[in-house]
């Protein structure tokens, strides 16, 4: 790029002054491409480092398993005699929880981000972008506790009605009726409000970007306020909305705090989501850090690399689905 | 599939701000009609007035009649949407859905008024398209985006979506600002053609065009800025070119305006 960039632009050298063609010695230009080419560098340096140190921790702990890594759902890398633990149940947790909470999520998220882009009117959509921003900036933990202490109690109510009528679709069927709801479903509602700010606020500035002239030939042609956002701004808005679930989705994933609160843990796996018990990866690291032994730790490291490839997958999957329409993405229009 | 345009008493607002004052005019059926003046004056808000687009912007209103044969558009029980759906517009700079095929783009409005039925979509796209002298150029790529097309093509494009649905009245603003010479010709036979079937209103600043393509010219003018646009004079294209019976056409045709 600095080869084609005209000289003009970069006509304060002695050489251009004095009225002579030769010369290249634009050091502003050369200073911030040494600065930006360095960032990036550095940047790959730290993901490699990371990357290194977590393969290498997590392949002594897993030679040390007695037991089959990923099937496994017992968590006990410290017993001496026997080392044992598992991912299954942490990645079904993570899995689940985070299902739930895009489920919930994604798409009252859309309904705010429309609903201020393209419905409320300005003096009340202002302020209620605005609210929406703030409940992002509210720290994870203040989240758990209200989890804890509004969520699984008020939640028992919902729980017993979901077991009554939809008990049959065996997810909502749960056998200890009346536990506390330290579930991995009250984990995902809770992890849904938690992501809604943030899929929100994307959203909303990628509907914002839709443009007028796209706006006014789908009403041009007849189409009503709801048929508009459905041919022009949906369509044009999906790549960001997608993009928007997946930072959701990435913090969901990851939401420590919160969930090592509200879920109680234990080495169960079930498909009723209503059961309490489960755990999550990061959940898992935060409640065992503290007592686990060398071992243990690096048991907990070779966790944290099983979530940080999932949420790889689930992004790269996420650019595929994108890149495959980007043809029709609207950006060459 | 034509019909008569008859405007009387008509003025649009931005909020407080008056954008046209008072115009009264006919618009007779399977004609073109040019609407020519300065920049300002209100020849587009008043295009947007005749399908009803005007109030589609925040605080955009219109008083006055539009009649369209018998029917007025602003009548208290008239649907805009339904309005929108019996005059088609093309727009300025070409807005293809960029999301959208090319088929998918021509079968747009036929789609929102729930025709699902492949056999029709296919006959009309096919038509439309042809309609639009665009068929030729597209016909094995139907399936590929819209916004791949160059920027004549891609107006031609938005004729056929426009055309699709058999609308009463066309109207057009500015379609060929955004075009090349050899484009804005083929859009300009192609206004010939279409006048056969509908009943034509083009915005244009060419006044090389609103000669070539119009029966009849409207011209429009602003006392100042700030001030309301109002019509001037309408006449068969012919005599506002060569004997305007305003003063200020004339000026304005001449180039000795302002």
């Amino acid at each position: 790029m600095t080869s084609s960039t005209p000289d003009s632009s970069g006509g304060r050298t002695t050489a251009s002054r004095t009225g002579s063609l030769q010369g290249n010695s634009r050091r502003g230009d050369r200073l911030f491409f040494a600065a930006s080419a360095g960032s990036g560098i550095l940047l790959l340096v730290i993901m490699a480092a990371i990357a290194g140190f977590l393969l290498y921790r997590s392949g002594i702990a897993i030679s040390h398993d007695k037991t089959n890594f990923f099937t496994t759902f017992e968590w006990d890398p410290d017993n001496i005699l026997k080392p044992s633990f598992g991912i299954a149940v942490l990645a079904f947790g993570t899995i689940v929880s985070g299902f739930i909470a895009m489920v919930i999520a994604v798409p009252l998220a859309i309904g705010i981000a429309l609903f201020i882009s393209h419905y409320a009117p300005r003096k009340i959509a202002q302020p209620f972008a605005y609210l929406v921003d703030l409940l992002a900036a509210v720290p994870s933990i203040v989240y758990g506790l209200w989890g804890a202490l509004f969520l699984v109690p008020h939640l028992a109510g919902l729980n017993s009605w979901l077991n009554t009528y939809l008990g049959w679709t065996y997810i909502f069927q749960t056998t200890h009726t009346g536990a506390p709801a330290r579930n991995l479903f009250t984990t995902g509602i809770l992890l849904a409000i938690m992501i809604l700010p943030i899929i929100t606020a994307v959203s909303r500035e990628v509907f914002r970007q839709v443009p007028r002239s796209h706006e006014e030939a789908a009403l041009a042609l007849g189409a009503t306020r709801w048929e508009m956002i459905r041919t022009a701004v949906l369509p044009f808005g999906r790549p960001g909305v997608i993009s928007a679930s997946m930072l959701g989705l990435g913090r969901a994933l990851g939401e420590t705090m919160a969930v090592a609160i509200v879920l109680s843990s234990s080495n169960v796996l079930s498909l009723h989501i209503l059961d309490a018990g489960g755990g999550t990866f990061a959940q898992n690291i935060a409640l065992k850090y503290n007592e686990a032994g060398l071992p243990g730790k690096d048991a907990l490291m070779a966790s944290g690399l099983v979530l940080f490839v999932i949420t790889l997958l689930v992004n790269g999957g996420a650019r595929l689905i994108i890149a495959r329409r980007k043809e029709y993405s609207g950006a060459n229009a | 599939m034509a019909k008569r345009i008859d405007v009387s008493g008509l003025s649009a607002y931005y909020g407080a701000t008056k954008a046209i004052e008072d115009i009264s005019m006919t618009v007779e059926p399977r004609s073109v009609t040019a609407f020519i003046g300065p920049s300002g004056c209100g020849k587009s808000t008043f295009l947007r007035t005749l399908n009803r687009m005007h109030e589609v912007i925040p605080g955009a209103r219109v008083e006055g009649k539009v009649l369209l044969d018998d029917e007025n558009l602003y009548g208290s029980n008239v649907d805009p949407v339904a309005v929108r759906r019996t005059v088609g517009m093309v727009f300025q700079r070409p807005n293809p859905f960029p999301t959208m095929s090319i088929y998918d783009n021509v079968a747009a409005g036929l789609k929102l008024a729930g025709v699902r039925k492949k056999s029709v979509l296919d006959g009309v796209v096919e038509n439309s398209l042809k309609g639009a002298n665009l068929w030729k150029e597209v016909s094995g790529r139907l399936n590929k985006p819209g916004a791949g097309l160059s920027g004549g093509q891609q107006q031609r494009l938005c004729i056929a979506r426009a055309i699709a649905v058999e609308p009463q009245v066309l109207l057009m603003d500015e379609p060929c600002s955004a075009l090349d010479p050899i484009s804005t010709l083929a859009i300009e036979d192609l206004i010939g053609e279409l006048k056969e079937r509908f009943t034509i209103v083009i915005v244009t600043h060419n006044m090389q065009q609103a000669a070539r393509v119009s029966d009849r010219t409207a011209f429009f003018n602003l006392a100042g800025v700030g001030q309301p646009g109002k019509l001037v004079e309408l006449d068969d294209t012919q005599r506002i070119f060569s004997n305007p019976s305003v003063q200020a056409t004339e000026d304005y045709i001449s180039g000795r305006f302002g």
